[in-house]
């Protein structure tokens, strides 16, 4: 069972061939099975997710149920969901029971499915390995010395070691389409706006965005439909229509311009990864598409530019985390300057102070300019060139990351070798463009993305490209064998 | 450029961030390494370039402003460390 696609459940669940009630227990026994090893949940609701099953099955038996009634999907830990706790992989939430659910939380309780639990994650979603989890690291599925990426770790793990048949990511800077690539699974991160933020606690609020990870594109096709769409209560949220993302997976790719831009197949890529990265496009040619080369001249600024932006926005936002209205407050506090310093001295970890830092320094008095200005004028330059791009291309493709995962510890102690493994997922964030990340091969044993960059709204294309291919290849399918 | 112990104590206050004096080599050293890398930014002329403050350049929604919320306020505080009778309570700041 564990092999199947949520797809493929959906249909056994409405053909009535299986209950929502054996198939949500498949997956809880899975978790406390195989999850003492990976540590891909912070919280496992098998209880209530019991009841919101034997609910579905009721409205699957009066013929109420919509394509995802009765699936279960786990949600990352930084969606709010009621009376649950929602922890942000942080020991400043770790007693916070949120009091409402997030709107993707919502739309997708709505839309019939089951939670399992909450995944584990970088704190606050600052991190590309998982290793900076208040609730410790997560383990790669394909090999437990290796890092899942991150800050989805836990949901890309748990999908890899098919604990769940899908889960919730968020993307700020690559924390969608880095762990998937890492441990081969699709994740797709949407265009700025196209999903709530309402409830999706707040890292950098001009980049964050969520979306799904799941085995196939045709599976993340049925979660985008279900979390998409205009939401009053966000106010980036865009007052856009969702369309059938489902309805054009089987477009023909005939004629189909790719653009491969030329400064992703540079120095610094692993020559595995490009290899494999390179066979995949081979099978786009393959199926009727034109690939040209192009050049996004400034993607070596985009780096920098994030590490500007980002760390100004995590400043901002986590400054409402002061140990007076809810999270972690110190002991004894002397004065009300005390409480605020050391409940948040104790309460977030050492890349979360460094960003916050980062940020309190590039927004004080007299820096504004030369950093967060900049930053931001870099940030149209970066956006432009995309924009170019894409009057000659439909789709940009290229490699998710530099290299495979790499082992724990390997760059924990070096935060900046750790952000450039981020390199080619940034700039698409910083342009608010949508991106995915589909298993393309292996490279000495581990999973290799290949990214899929799409102009804003263009989900259903990126959706097509990457259904097509999963219809010739079988990477997506490939599970750990350990994983039984 | 280089951080001195006396500007990650100035910025670890600005951000009321409570900070080892043990553990501030570390973060001078980690910050300045950031700061080396964010400084590649002004090998680039911007001169003329708009800032991009939103991916779509788009202006904040606005609504009418009316009441739209119930009050929910012990829901919403169960979370709090400490209240009395619907207030947060924090260390004495007036004597």
């Amino acid at each position: 069972m564990k092999e199947k696609t949520l797809t493929e459940l959906a249909l056994l669940l409405q053909q009535r061939e299986l209950s929502s009630v054996e198939l949500t227990q498949y997956y809880l026994d899975r978790i406390q099975r195989l999850d003492t090893t990976l540590n891909s949940f912070i919280s496992v609701t098998g209880e209530e997710a019991l009841k919101q099953a034997a609910v579905a099955d009721q409205k699957i038996a009066v013929g109420e149920a919509g394509p995802l009634t009765g699936v279960p999907i786990a949600h990352k830990d930084i969606f709010c969901t009621q009376g649950v706790r929602t922890s942000c992989g942080s020991k400043m939430l770790d007693n916070f029971i949120a009091p409402y659910n997030a709107t993707v939380v919502e739309k997708m309780s709505e839309a019939g499915v089951v939670m399992l639990g909450k995944t584990n994650m970088d704190e606050f979603a600052m991190g590309s390995s998982n290793e900076n989890s208040f609730y410790g690291a997560v383990s790669n599925p394909w090999n437990r010395e290796y890092v899942p990426g991150g800050s989805s770790g836990g949901s890309a793990a748990a999908v890899a070691a098919r604990l769940t048949p899908a889960a919730t990511g968020t993307d700020t800077g690559g924390s969608i389409r880095q762990p998937a690539a890492l441990c081969g699974v699709t994740g797709l991160k949407p265009t700025y706006g196209r999903v709530s933020r309402w409830g999706m606690i707040a890292f950098a609020s001009s980049l964050d965005q969520g979306g799904p990870l799941t085995q196939s594109a045709e599976d993340a096709a049925l979660m985008l439909s279900a979390m998409a769409g205009f939401d009053p209560k966000d106010s980036t949220s865009m007052e856009r229509e969702v369309p059938d993302y489902s309805a054009t997976l089987n477009n023909p790719l005939q004629g189909v311009r790719i653009g491969l831009p030329r400064e992703y197949f540079s120095e610094g890529l692993d020559g595995g990864v490009e290899n494999v990265v390179q066979e995949a496009i081979a099978e786009y040619r393959k199926m009727g598409a034109e690939v040209v080369d192009i050049d996004l001249p400034n993607t070596r600024l985009a780096v920098p530019t994030y590490y500007v932006v980002a760390p100004a926005e995590c400043s901002s936002n986590l400054s409402r985390f002061d140990g007076v209205r809810y999270g972690h407050r110190c002991d004894d506090p002397r004065d009300l300057e005390d409480l605020y310093k050391r409940s948040r001295g104790e309460g977030f970890g050492d890349e979360v102070k460094r960003r916050i830092m980062i940020g309190a320094y590039t927004l004080s008095a007299g820096y504004y300019d030369a950093y967060y200005l900049k930053a931001q004028r870099l940030r149209r330059l970066i956006s432009e060139d995309f924009q170019r791009a894409f009057e000659r291309v439909d789709v940009i493709m290229g490699p998710v990351t530099p290299t495979t995962a790499f082992r724990k510890g390997e760059k924990s102690d070096d935060p900046v070798n750790m952000y450039l493994s981020d390199i080619y997922t940034i700039a698409v964030s910083l342009a608010g463009l949508p991106g995915m990340s589909i298993p393309a091969g292996f490279s000495d044993g581990m999973p290799v993305g290949l990214q899929l960059i799409g102009n804003h709204f263009d989900e259903s294309r990126l959706l097509n490209l990457a259904h097509q291919y999963q219809q010739v290849s079988d990477w997506h399918r490939q599970a750990p064998e350990d994983m039984a | 450029m280089s951080l001195e112990k006396r500007e990650i104590e100035k910025i670890a206050h600005l951000a009321r961030l409570a900070i080892d004096e043990s553990a501030i080599p570390g973060y001078a050293e980690d910050l300045t390494g950031i700061l080396d890398l964010v400084d590649q930014m002004s090998a680039v002329d911007t001169e003329g370039v708009e800032p991009l403050a939103h991916p779509h350049d788009a202006v904040q929604r606005l609504r009418e402003d009316v009441v739209t919320e119930e009050n929910q306020r012990e829901r919403l505080q169960s979370n709090a460390p400490q209240t009395d009778s619907g207030l947060f309570l924090v260390p004495k700041v007036i004597e």
